[in-house]
């Protein structure tokens, strides 16, 4: 990832003259102009811009270009982005056209969709954008009128100057705007002066989308174009042994199969010729590592919580003692299954290796790794690849792995044509990169008073890495402490899914806490609480995440769902803080005829500043819908290597029936923004099991749960 | 291969296919009308949502030596310009995450509409829980349907 210096941070500004008139602002004035231009759909900007690049462009028609440089698949970010730059330009947001750009690592820095991180990262450089062009209008208008520009407001895509009434819009000052030195410092808008930020602004993209215009990676359709669908190996420890393609290439519409690694790859005229010819391949595959099953996972588990040979995490005072001198010791194991992604759109990327470059396009999330993986695979410079960013079919993760879009490349650079790889859903769901199954030992020493003097936390996972957060809460709030982890390397591939390792490392701690606040008889919440003060008073070692911030949003979730004094349902409690926000929430479980039924979860979000308040509720509310389906439903187990569930008729995801009503509320504090495409989930299956406790009595440490228990998530 | 006709969005289409292609790979590979998605390929999750006679149907198991000759509805030819009822209230209501699935909840709900104009809650939530969204975007589902009842004439 190429970052920017301090220093060209501060001088990113750099102004272009458009042909026939315009500005054109962008962020590294030795970019190439022409650089990736082609993949810009050239009927989306205005004429008189369209020969340049940047993030912002104002056409003297006044149409305002905004090119969104992160991928988007659903976290809203190209309506939101484009937001900030709108809000400190004081455009009419009527006039902003937005643009997907394609990549360009010499214009823009951290094109990528993970981590919840793009607005809090951009958020700065795109404020600026914003409020460059609109103080080099003004000292345009000051010019052409002949005042002072601090004499002159703007509003709504105008320059005005109140004592005399006049009023120009941007696109008439365009041209002599571009010839005004690019001021240096420019002052940002103080929040409370936002008028777009914090308001609900649709999707931009929501006319494409409700008529179905070609918008996602399957639905690139090129000049001369293949189609592609591969074979790969049926198990993970397996390799190819023999092919035997002779039939499949005989299947109408055919044009070659071909093998290369352990993928046999079948290439033909339409997706459904190369579907059906695949069925006809005979391939044979042998043994290439062990075969695991979900079994050896389960006795696998079990021998590493006792392991001598952890990887310590953190170790805060005396454990050992502290549990030596316990009054009362909790103890408790949580476990979860493998998650495969399921994005609706399944994997797929259109390559085309010609000998004087490459041209990708379709959905990822790390849109510059791809492209560095591909040149190193080809060994092509990467400048001769362009990479064209389709809107994403979800992403949840998956997308941030380049392995689909190394094989378009790959088979394209062999079979020398432009090619589409489509996977199929059952290719999806057995090719890889899952969520890791995990397994915790939590365990916690009480005092006399019920004080919380010892913790420890011992995580162990398949292809899981470090699957604890060892400076989350409650590190800090604990005088000894240990966590530590021991990881099993595997044949099963695992990657990032949404809110990695916390998806569910939150769920069981915020589940065992409960169990630790119910063993020293205190209320949950204010539990929680009372560590927040100890660390508040006296923080035992680092502690990374704000205590003011995790208590807002304890109480506010609390205070919203008139905590502890509802009568008739039966609530629930978490809280967690990941990829720097916060997010409370509370379950309410109603018994019909003893059936425990998920009803309601309240909400508390602390993300700072919201952007977009529609695309903000989305976030949140899907997220809670993701946690509390996969905490539910969801599980991807093995049997000698393969996976066990193919497709949605037993991989089950949630329905619509099955969500509760959900009830959001922001803390909105001014801080600026610190990501929410994650946060929200984590919390939901603590807050679900809590409440089911207390409806049913029954503890559920493993998921997912309709293996354990009777319900209804609504 | 075989010549089919094929009447979509009151057009007339001619397409050359093997007979067991499913409506929805003809759409989308012959015909270039890709708004409607592929998810699963087992009428599971409701992306390939179109109408055959007016009833929803799932594109992605329909042969198209069934559809030859039936009246087939896409969802780019709900309107001319995008403005149907239940397009109208998808954008009002701002449903789309990813939108991938949309289109497929679009046709399931203007197919449960054409049919009851006036759905309960429960008929809402009967007619769209076979459709997916792997977003979570059912609240807005469930709201957007029936917002747009209270758009049709």
């Amino acid at each position: 990832m190429s970052e920017l210096t301090q220093e060209s941070r501060r001088n990113f500004m750099k102004l272009f003259a458009v042909a026939g008139g315009g500005l054109v602002l962008g962020f590294n004035s030795t970019s190439s102009i022409a650089s990736g231009l082609g993949l810009i759909d050239g009927s989306n900007l205005p004429a008189a811009a369209i020969d340049f690049n940047s993030y912002l462009s104002i056409s003297p028609d006044n149409i305002i270009t905004i090119l969104s440089p992160n991928p988007e698949l659903g976290q809203n970010i190209k309506t939101s982005f484009p937001m900030i730059v709108a809000e400190e330009l004081d455009a009419d947001w009527t006039k902003v056209k937005v643009v997907q750009a394609p990549l360009d690592t010499n214009k823009f820095e951290r094109q990528v969709t993970g981590g919840s991180g793009a607005v809090p990262h951009s958020w700065e450089r795109l404020r600026k954008a914003g409020a460059t062009a609109r103080q080099m209008l003004m000292e345009a208008a000051a010019k052409r009128w002949n005042v002072a520009a601090n004499s002159l407001t703007t509003e709504n895509g105008m320059v005005v100057h109140t004592a005399s009434g006049r009023k120009l819009n941007y696109g008439e000052l365009a041209t002599e705007a571009s010839k005004v030195p690019v001021p240096k410092d420019v002052k940002l808008k103080d929040n409370k002066d936002f008028k777009l930020i914090g308001t609900a602004v649709r999707n931009v993209d929501n006319h494409e989308m409700i008529t179905g215009k070609p918008l996602y990676g399957l639905d690139v359709y090129k000049e001369g174009m293949l189609f592609a669908m591969i074979q790969r190996p049926e198990a993970f420890g397996m390799k190819l042994k023999s092919v035997d393609a002779a039939k499949a290439k005989a299947m109408p519409g055919i044009v070659d199969v071909v093998s290369f690694g352990n993928n046999v790859a079948v290439v033909g005229k339409s997706t459904w010729q190369v579907m059906k010819a695949r069925k006809e391949l005979k391939v044979a595959y042998e043994p290439d590592g062990t075969l695991e099953s979900s079994s050896d996972h389960d006795r696998l588990f079990k021998e590493l919580l006792n392991s001598k040979e952890a990887s310590v995490r953190r170790k805060d005072g005396d454990v050992d003692a502290a549990f030596k001198n316990a009054a009362k010791v909790i103890k408790s194991e949580y476990q979860c299954p493998f998650l495969s992604h399921s994005p609706m759109e399944p994997m797929n990327f259109f390559a085309h290796v010609r000998p004087d470059g490459v041209e990708l396009a379709g959905p990822t999330q790390t849109p510059q790794r791809a492209r560095d993986m591909v040149a190193k695979l080809l060994d092509i410079a990467p400048e001769k690849i362009t990479l064209e960013l389709t809107r994403l079919g979800g992403g949840f993760g998956r997308r941030l792995s380049a392995d689909y879009v190394l094989e378009a490349a790959e088979l394209s650079s062999i079979i020398k044509a432009p090619v589409k790889v489509i996977w199929s859903r059952e290719d999806d769901m057995s090719g890889g990169t899952y969520r890791p199954a995990v397994r915790y030992r939590f365990e916690a020493a009480l005092d006399a008073k019920g004080n919380m003097i010892g913790y420890k936390l011992r995580g162990v996972g398949i292809n899981s890495g470090n699957p604890t957060r060892e400076d989350n809460f409650p590190s800090g709030t604990v005088a000894n402490l240990l966590i530590d982890s021991v990881e099993h390397k595997s044949p099963i591939t695992t990657g990032p899914w949404r809110a990695p390792i916390t998806n569910f490392l939150a769920f069981a701690e915020q589940a065992f806490l409960d169990e630790v606040a119910q063993a020293a008889k205190k209320d949950p919440v204010q539990f929680r609480l009372e560590l927040l003060d100890k660390a508040k008073k006296a923080p035992v070692g680092e502690i990374k995440y704000d205590i003011d911030r995790m208590r807002g949003v304890i109480e506010l979730a609390a205070e919203k769902s008139n905590w502890g004094k509802k009568k008739g349902v039966h609530q629930g409690f978490s809280v967690y803080f990941s990829h720097r926000s916060y997010v409370a929430q509370v379950a309410e479980v109603k018994l019909v005829k003893s059936v425990p039924v998920v009803e309601k979860v309240y909400a508390a979000a602390d993300c700072g500043i919201v952007v977009n308040l529609s695309g903000a509720y989305q976030q949140v509310r899907g997220g809670i819908v993701d946690g509390l389906g996969h905490a539910m439903y969801s599980k991807l187990s093995f049997k000698d290597g393969a996976v066990e569930q193919k497709n949605f008729n037993n991989y089950r995801l949630i329905r619509l029936k099955e969500v509760p009503e959900i009830d959001v509320h922001f803390v909105n504090n001014g801080i600026d923004p610190t990501g929410l495409g994650e946060p929200a989930l984590p919390p939901t299956g603590g807050a679900v099991a809590n409440a089911i406790f207390k409806a049913t009595g029954k503890r559920l440490r493993n998921q997912p749960f309709m293996e354990q228990v009777e319900f209804k998530s609504a | 291969m075989a010549t089919y006709k094929l009447q979509i969005n009151g057009r007339s289409y001619e397409v050359d296919v093997e007979p067991d292609t499913p409506l929805l790979w003809v759409l989308r590979d012959n015909l270039g009308l890709v708004g409607t998605k592929y998810g699963c390929g087992i009428a599971q999750c409701g992306a390939c949502t179109v109408h055959v006679n007016g009833n929803a149907m799932r594109s992605c198991v329909y042969p198209v030596s069934a559809a030859a000759t039936a009246k087939i509805t896409t969802i780019e030819g709900l309107s001319e310009a995008g403005d149907h009822p239940v397009q109208l209230a998808w954008d009002e209501v701002d449903v789309a995450q990813c939108g991938y699935c949309q289109a497929g909840q679009i046709m399931t709900a203007t197919a449960l509409l054409n049919k009851n104009q006036k759905p309960s809650a429960e008929e809402i939530d009967n007619a769209m829980n076979g459709n997916i969204c792997r977003c979570g975007t059912y609240h807005r589902i469930r709201e957007a349907v029936a917002l747009a009842a209270t758009k049709l004439k």
